[in-house]
C-alpha cells in the first residue's frame, strides 16, 4: 500500500476552494481498539489498515441519521403523499386514501398548472440570463477598476448580497409603494406619465418583474465577486501575451478569460438555475403569489395549493414534479463538480 | 458560497501600451494620446462603477434612512434627503407585543441549529477526511446533494409530518430542521478545513503522548477556529433568514421568528413605513455587520498560514 493520497474533493464554491488536499487521507488510521496508539502512530504509514473498525461509523452516525430522518424520510413521504387523496375531509378523519396517479392526471390536465410551469421556466431563464450577464460585466469591471473604486463597488455589492431576502422584500415593497414610493416619485421626476399612484403589484407580470429585479439585484454580487476572485488567479502575463499578439479586450475575454474560467461559468449558471427555480421567499414575501395567483411559480403554487386550498395530495404531486425538474438541473451541476474534482 | 475577499487588492492586470513608436516626436504624441485615452477610459469606468455602487447600495440605504426619518417626513410625495435622525420608529418596532419573544426565538433556532451542526459536522468531517470506511464516497455524495435540498418545495410534507408528530409551533422542531438545513454545507466546508491541517501535527502530538482524542482537541481543534468561524457564519445567516419553513410550521404568533414577524408586521402596520423599515433594519443589520466583519477574516484565516509553522 502506498502513501499516495487519494485527494480529497475540493469544495467548489466554498470558502476553502483550494485547501491543500494532499494532507487528507495521506496517513492511515489507528486499528480498531488499539490499546497503545503511541506505538503505532508512526508505523501505520506502511501498514495502513483498510478499514478503521467502528470508529468512523460512530463519528458519521449522527450526521447520517439526521439527514436520513429529516431529509430522506420527508422526500419519501412527499412521494407517497402525491399518490394519496388528502383534502379537508381526510385531514380531519386522518384516513389514508390511495388514489394512484389521480393527483398527477388532475395536475397535468389543468391549464392553470401549465401556465405556472411555463411562467416558472420563463422566469428562471430571464433571471439567470440577467444574473450571469450582468454579474460577468460587473466582475470584469471590478477587475479593471482602481483600488479605491473597487473597494467602494465591492462594499456596495456585499451589502446587496448580505441583505436577508425577507428584509429586501419589505424594502422593495416600500420602494415600489403606490402612494409614497420613491420609484413612483423618480418616474414622475424623470417625466414619465402615469406614475401618480401607480400600483406596481397590480398584475402578476408586474409583480414578477419586481421579483426579478430583486433577485437580480441580490444575485449579481455573488457572480461578480466570485468572478473577480477567479480573475485574480489568472496571471498578468497571460493578458500581456495576448495583447502583444494584438488581441482586443473582447477577444481576450473570449480566448483567455472564458476558457480558463469556463468551469466557474458553467457551475455558477447551474447553481443560479437551481436557486431561481426554487425561489420562494422572494415571491411569497413580496406579494404572496398574487394578485389572484398571478405571480406563482412552481414552488409557490405547491405551497398555495396545499396550505390555502387544502389539496395536500395535489400539492405533493406538484412538489414531486418540481423536485424532478430540479433534479435534472442538479445532475448537470453534480456532473460538473465531479468532473472538476477529477481534473484536479 | 463565500469565496470572496471584497477588499482584496490583488494587482489587477492593467492594459499597458506596448507599442514602441520609432521616432521621438511620434513617441511623445502617442504616449500622450495613450495616457489621455487611459485616463478617459478610467474615468468612464469609475463613473459606471459609481452608478452601480449606488444601485446596489440604494435599497439598504433607503431602508436605514427611512427608519431614521421623523414620521412626518416618511410619507411624503417628494422624498426628503436631509432630516434630523430620530429613533422613534425603533421604539415603535421594539415596543410591539412579544418583540423580545421573536428575538429570543430567532436566536434560539439559529444558535441551536449552528452549534448542533458544528458538533455533528466536526465528527463526520473528521471521519471523512482522516479515516477510510465503507460508504465514505456515498456519504460524500449524499452530503453534496443535500446541500441543494429543495426545502422550499418540501414545506407541505414538512407541515404534515410536524402535524402528525404534534410539533407545529415548536421552536425545538424548527431548530432541528434548521440544523439539518445547515448540516450538509457545514460538513462540506469543515472537511476542507480539516484536510488543511497537516496530519503530521497530529502525529507529532501523539508521539508526544497525546491519545487520539487529546491530539484532536489540543492540536487540530484550535487550528480549525477560523474554519469554524466562517462556517458558522454562513449557517447562522441561513437559519436567521429562513422563511419558508417557519411560515408553514409556526402559525402561532408566540412561535414566530423575526422573518415571519417582519412580514406580519408589514401587514399589521399598514402604512407606517418608518416603523416597518425600522423593523427591517433591526432584522437585517446584524447580518450585514456579520458579513462585513467576518468575511475577510474567515477567508484570510485559512490562507494566512496559521498552519505553516
Amino acid at each position: 500500500m502506498t502513501v499516495h493520497a487519494r485527494g480529497v474533493a475540493p469544495t467548489a464554491g466554498g470558502p476553502v476552494e483550494d485547501a491543500p488536499r494532499d494532507t487528507g487521507e495521506a496517513g492511515g488510521v489507528l486499528p480498531p481498539g488499539d490499546p497503545a496508539p503511541r506505538s503505532t502512530a508512526r508505523g501505520e504509514r506502511d501498514g495502513r489498515p483498510r478499514s478503521s473498525g467502528w470508529l468512523p461509523y460512530a463519528l458519521i452516525a449522527p450526521a447520517a441519521v439526521s439527514l436520513l430522518v429529516l431529509l430522506g424520510y420527508p422526500l419519501v413521504r412527499n412521494a407517497l403523499l402525491s399518490f394519496q387523496r388528502l383534502g379537508r375531509i381526510e385531514m380531519i378523519s386522518r384516513a389514508t386514501v390511495w388514489t394512484g396517479f389521480d393527483n398527477y392526471t388532475e395536475l397535468l390536465g389543468d391549464e392553470a398548472f401549465w401556465t405556472v410551469v411555463v411562467r416558472t421556466f420563463v422566469f428562471t431563464a430571464v433571471n439567470v440570463v440577467l444574473i450571469m450577464g450582468l454579474g460577468t460585466l460587473v466582475g470584469l469591471l471590478l477587475n479593471a477598476l482602481g483600488k479605491k473604486m473597487r473597494l467602494v463597488l465591492s462594499l456596495a455589492l456585499v451589502m446587496a448580497w448580505a441583505m436577508p431576502v425577507v428584509a429586501s422584500a419589505t424594502v422593495f415593497r416600500w420602494l415600489f409603494d403606490t402612494q409614497f414610493g420613491v420609484v413612483n416619485w423618480a418616474m414622475r421626476t424623470l417625466g414619465f406619465a402615469g406614475y401618480e399612484q401607480h400600483n406596481w403589484f397590480e398584475t402578476g407580470f408586474s409583480t414578477l418583474t419586481i421579483v426579478t429585479l430583486m433577485i437580480v439585484w441580490a444575485s449579481v454580487p455573488f457572480v461578480a465577486l466570485n468572478l473577480y476572485a477567479g480573475l485574480t488567479t489568472i496571471g498578468g502575463e497571460l493578458y500581456e501575451a495576448a495583447r502583444v499578439d494584438g488581441a482586443s479586450n473582447g477577444r481576450i475575454f473570449r480566448s483567455v478569460v472564458f476558457p480558463i474560467l469556463k468551469p466557474f461559468f458553467l457551475i455558477t449558471t447551474f447553481l443560479e438555475i437551481i436557486w431561481v427555480f426554487k425561489a420562494f421567499a422572494q415571491i411569497v414575501a413580496l406579494n404572496n403569489g398574487g394578485p389572484d395567483r398571478g405571480s406563482e411559480t412552481l414552488p409557490v403554487f405547491a405551497y398555495i395549493e396545499g396550505m390555502a386550498q387544502m389539496n395536500f395530495g395535489v400539492a405533493a404531486a406538484a412538489s414531486v414534479l418540481t423536485i424532478l425538474i430540479l433534479l435534472v438541473a442538479m445532475s448537470f451541476y453534480f456532473r460538473l463538480i465531479l468532473k472538476q474534482e477529477e481534473e484536479q | 458560497m463565500s469565496n470572496t475577499t471584497p477588499a482584496d487588492p490583488v494587482g489587477a492586470p492593467v492594459a499597458t501600451p506596448l507599442r514602441r513608436p520609432s521616432s521621438d516626436g511620434a513617441a511623445k504624441g502617442a504616449a500622450k494620446r495613450a495616457k489621455r485615452m487611459k485616463s478617459l477610459r478610467g474615468g468612464a469606468l469609475n463613473a459606471v462603477a459609481l452608478v452601480l455602487a449606488v444601485f446596489f447600495v440604494f435599497p439598504v440605504y433607503w431602508m436605514l434612512s427611512t427608519s431614521l426619518k421623523p414620521a412626518s417626513e416618511v410619507l411624503t410625495e417628494t422624498p426628503t434627503l436631509l432630516f434630523t435622525p430620530t429613533f422613534e420608529h425603533y421604539g415603535t418596532a421594539t415596543g410591539v407585543d412579544m418583540f423580545w419573544t421573536y428575538v429570543r426565538n430567532s436566536l434560539t433556532v439559529t444558535i441551536g441549529a449552528v452549534l448542533l451542526a458544528l458538533v455533528v459536522a466536526l465528527a463526520a468531517g473528521f471521519a471523512i477526511v482522516r479515516m477510510r470506511f465503507r460508504g465514505r464516497k456515498g456519504l460524500l455524495l449524499a452530503v453534496m446533494m443535500a446541500q441543494l435540498a429543495p426545502w422550499e418545495v418540501m414545506v407541505i410534507v414538512m407541515y404534515l409530518i410536524a402535524r402528525d408528530a404534534r410539533m407545529l409551533n415548536s421552536i425545538g422542531f424548527l431548530t432541528v430542521i434548521y440544523f439539518v438545513m445547515v448540516l450538509p454545507f457545514t460538513i462540506w466546508t469543515l472537511r476542507g478545513f480539516i484536510a488543511a491541517v497537516p496530519r503530521e501535527l497530529e502525529e507529532a502530538a501523539m508521539i508526544d503522548g497525546c491519545n487520539r482524542a487529546q491530539s484532536f482537541f489540543r492540536v487540530v481543534f484550535p487550528l480549525l477556529a477560523p474554519g469554524l468561524m466562517s462556517t458558522s457564519l454562513f449557517g447562522f445567516i441561513t437559519a436567521w433568514n429562513e422563511f419558508a419553513m417557519v411560515l408553514v410550521l409556526n402559525k402561532d404568533s408566540e412561535a414566530y421568528t423575526l422573518p415571519l414577524w417582519l412580514t406580519r408586521f408589514q401587514s399589521a402596520f399598514g402604512n407606517d413605513w418608518g416603523a416597518t423599515m425600522a423593523a427591517s433594519s433591526l432584522f437585517a443589520v446584524p447580518v450585514l455587520l456579520l458579513f462585513l466583519v467576518l468575511q475577510r477574516r474567515a477567508v484570510g484565516g485559512l490562507t494566512s498560514g496559521a498552519v505553516k509553522g
